[in-house]
């Protein structure tokens, strides 16, 4: 399908754009950007006037659950979720069952939601054999299968060599690797953040040491390997206090953050809502103010949902036996645009950075950018449109979202890949 | 006057007033309880006490409690060691329901247990001990049984002594009397006590005789088992040098000092066994008012008054 989106505000931070114009799209790629561009008679016009158009989001950090886990997401559910959410690509995350810890593994993930037709799958594959952290995984052979990064994420790779190894070995391949930074014997038991509210409510703490201890030890493996390290989900003042550290030391990292650890703190446990029990824990005002900060600063590279679906039954259990993860695909791009841009703690350039060219540059990915000659991958944004966070609207089979019932502004109007419309207004269009 | 909550979940919720009328129907409770009078005020409704817990006392109490008032009483122990999933426990309370149920009495390790029932059931939810979050009616019993034996709440010093990170006792007591206007101190090694407790209004000290001194209540908690201190505490001996009260450390409390204990005793650990005969001691009384005051819970919360 041709198209020309029509008097939109596009914001290209590769080419350093944010004006009104047109972009015309042929055979799957982008023609060309400017104004009053003419639409050729087998052109469908899209129009964009009032809206933002941007290169295609990237949500580097999702779990799909499939294989293994189909009753919390499949592939379908999860892309069209990421579809729903102006999501043009997503990274699945290899703590599967079996978990991605081989080529054949990849190969599958990819052969799957290619035949489905909606946003772009890249998987991650496992640091470690089967994800215990006693060996690293043939990272060659995954990344010859499509591969785009390592993570044994859900858990850290506890052992300190085993950690240097892969990040020694991950040089090979020029892959990152995306480390879930938490001391598990410091967490063990944890429900919720350590602080006066686990021990109000009793519930047993997390301390936020627990996530800076790993950082500050990846961060010195980094040092020492020259490896690409990728910090995943951060969540505390004192981790944004080492990556900074670490980026005048010039250490090669890049990290990311999720929006609810941006935007809630551990209040929101509150009366046992396991629709916040989410691993990091949420923490205190001073990490949202710090993780805010650093994000307006641009020390933090990428905004990530870490969408981690659970069964509802799973979800509504007493808070100790409930899962860690919420339902986060579909609601990232309003939580930015409503907390984010519109009260000027970053712009839209700097949000279309942290959605879409930083992760594509993180992890070597085509998009990020709507120069002419890249796959049509665009996210079309209504900056005007609030409505209700309601999760029987959403895509995803995972329903658990502790922003239930917010008014939020800027929701994705469209999502296209490759010159495909795949979301239209909140509708998935079939192919 | 009834309770604002359909439920009873913790002390935290209470406000001042709902206290001091609980408390004023458990006096009332416990003179007509001591005087013999039969009460039918609850005849017909149906109390079930599901524990998850293992707990002779707290169970029997409520059940006396709730029988006193003429009420039918059901009681279902569940094994403690089934880590229990959320649809199975909710399955088996809307379950009960169905059966008619006026009152679920619940114990269960999780913290939040009561919450997460209440807010799924139309029955009354009373908190009987959820994990390390609260046991809203022992504090209730504390409050009573000070209240009889110094004859006010306000403007005392109470010393809370021991494993305090594991007890829901105390976190209860502390939201119960600090609301009274008590001043609370919080005492125990610092692997067991959490400074964070501060910022709920405690006063926090790792020496016990700082908590102990002119302390008009000196409340021992019970260490938990073996299972939970492993490893927090370098071994019972130590502990029982540097925390357990003896007549010496109890002579830095005032004179006329309450000494109590929410039981079971561990013998010997919490406190030397000669202070369980001393005067001072009303951990016989708090068995006592802890009838009363779950009278006095269920008779609120069902209407019984």
């Amino acid at each position: 399908m041709n198209w020309l989106i029509k008097g939109g505000r596009v914001v290209d931070p590769a080419q350093g754009l944010d004006d009104v114009r047109d972009v015309l799209v042929r055979d799957g790629r982008i023609i060309k950007v400017g104004p009053n561009l003419k639409a050729a008679p087998d052109c469908k016009e899209l129009e964009a006037t009032g809206k933002v158009v941007a290169p295609g989001f990237i949500d580097m950090h999702v779990h799909l659950r499939e294989p293994g886990q189909e009753d919390k997401e499949t592939i379908e559910s999860g892309l069209r979720a990421a579809a729903r959410g102006g999501f043009t690509a997503v990274c699945c995350m290899p703590n599967t069952d079996p978990p991605l810890d081989n080529p054949a593994l990849i190969a599958y993930v990819l052969q799957k939601s290619r035949e489905l037709n909606l946003s772009r799958l890249y998987p991650i594959a496992n640091i470690t054999k089967g994800g215990r952290g006693e060996e690293i995984s043939e990272m060659v052979e995954l990344a010859e299968a499509g591969a785009v990064a390592f993570s044994d994420d859900g858990r850290p790779v506890p052992n300190s060599r085993v950690m240097r190894q892969a990040m020694e070995y991950a040089r090979l391949v020029n892959r990152p690797i995306v480390s879930h930074c938490e001391d598990l014997e410091l967490t063990r038991g944890g429900q919720m953040n350590e602080g006066p509210y686990s021990y109000r409510w009793g519930l047993r703490g997390m301390p936020a040491a627990a996530e800076e201890i790993m950082v500050a030890r990846d961060l010195r493996l980094a040092a020492l390997t020259g490896g690409r390290l990728h910090l995943a989900h951060l969540s505390s003042r004192g981790s944004v206090e080492l990556l900074r550290l670490a980026r005048r030391e010039g250490i090669p990292v890049t990290a990311e953050v999720t929006p609810h650890h941006l935007l809630l703190t551990e209040e929101t446990v509150k009366g046992y809502d396991t629709s916040a029990k989410v691993n990091p824990p949420l923490r205190g005002a001073e990490d949202t103010r710090a993780l805010k900060q650093a994000l307006a600063e641009g020390l933090l590279d990428a905004i990530a949902s870490d969408h981690a679906p659970h069964t509802r039954e799973e979800k509504e259990a007493e808070f100790e036996a409930a899962p860690f993860g919420i339902s986060g695909l579909e609601t990232v791009v309003p939580l930015v645009v409503t907390f984010l841009i519109l009260p000027g703690i970053i712009s839209w350039t700097r949000a279309v950075s942290l959605l879409s060219r930083q992760p594509a540059a993180i992890l070597g990915l085509p998009g990020g950018s709507l120069t002419s000659g890249q796959a049509a991958d665009i996210t079309v944004i209504d900056p005007d449109l609030e409505m209700p966070v309601d999760p029987q609207q959403f895509q995803s089979r995972g329903k658990s979202t502790p922003f239930r019932g917010w008014r939020l502004r800027g929701w994705p109007l469209a999502t296209m890949v490759g010159g495909n419309l795949v979301m239209y207004r909140g509708r998935i269009l079939e192919p | 006057m009834r309770l604002r909550s359909k439920d009873l979940l913790g002390l935290e919720e209470l406000s001042v007033e709902e206290i001091r009328s609980l408390l004023e129907a458990a006096r009332r409770y416990r003179r007509a309880y001591a005087a013999g009078e039969r009460l039918n005020s609850l005849r017909g409704r149906r109390v079930v006490n599901l524990f998850y817990e293992p707990s002779t006392r707290t169970r029997t109490s409520f059940e006396i409690a709730a029988r006193s008032l003429g009420a039918e009483v059901v009681n279902i122990n569940v094994a403690a060691s089934s880590m229990v999933k959320g649809e199975n426990l909710l399955d088996t309370v809307t379950t009960l329901e169905s059966m008619g149920l006026a009152c679920l009495v619940i114990r269960h390790s999780s913290a939040g247990v009561p919450h997460f029932l209440a807010s799924r059931i139309r029955a009354a939810v009373v908190n009987a001990g959820d994990g390390w979050h609260e046991h809203p009616t022992q504090a209730l019993l504390d409050l009573l049984t000070i209240q009889e034996r110094k004859g006010r709440l306000h403007g005392l010093k109470v010393a809370i002594i021991g494993d305090i990170l594991h007890s829901r006792v105390a976190r209860s007591d502390l939201w119960g009397l600090s609301k009274v206007g008590a001043e609370v101190w919080l005492c125990g090694p610092p692997t067991l006590l959490p400074p964070a407790l501060g910022q709920m209004g405690a006063r926090i000290t790792w020496r016990p005789e700082e908590a102990l001194e002119g302390a008009d209540v000196v409340i021992a908690l019970r260490l938990q088992g073996e299972r939970q201190v492993q490893g927090l505490l370098p071994s019972l001996r130590e502990y029982r040098r540097l925390y357990r009260l003896t007549a010496e450390r109890l002579s830095l409390a005032a004179p006329d000092a309450v000494l109590m204990h929410p039981g079971p005793v561990n013998r010997g650990v919490e406190l030397s066994p000669e202070l369980l005969e001393d005067p001072r001691s009303a951990i016989a009384e708090q068995v006592t008012n802890g009838v009363a005051v779950r009278m006095a819970v269920l008779s609120l919360l069902l209407g019984g008054e």
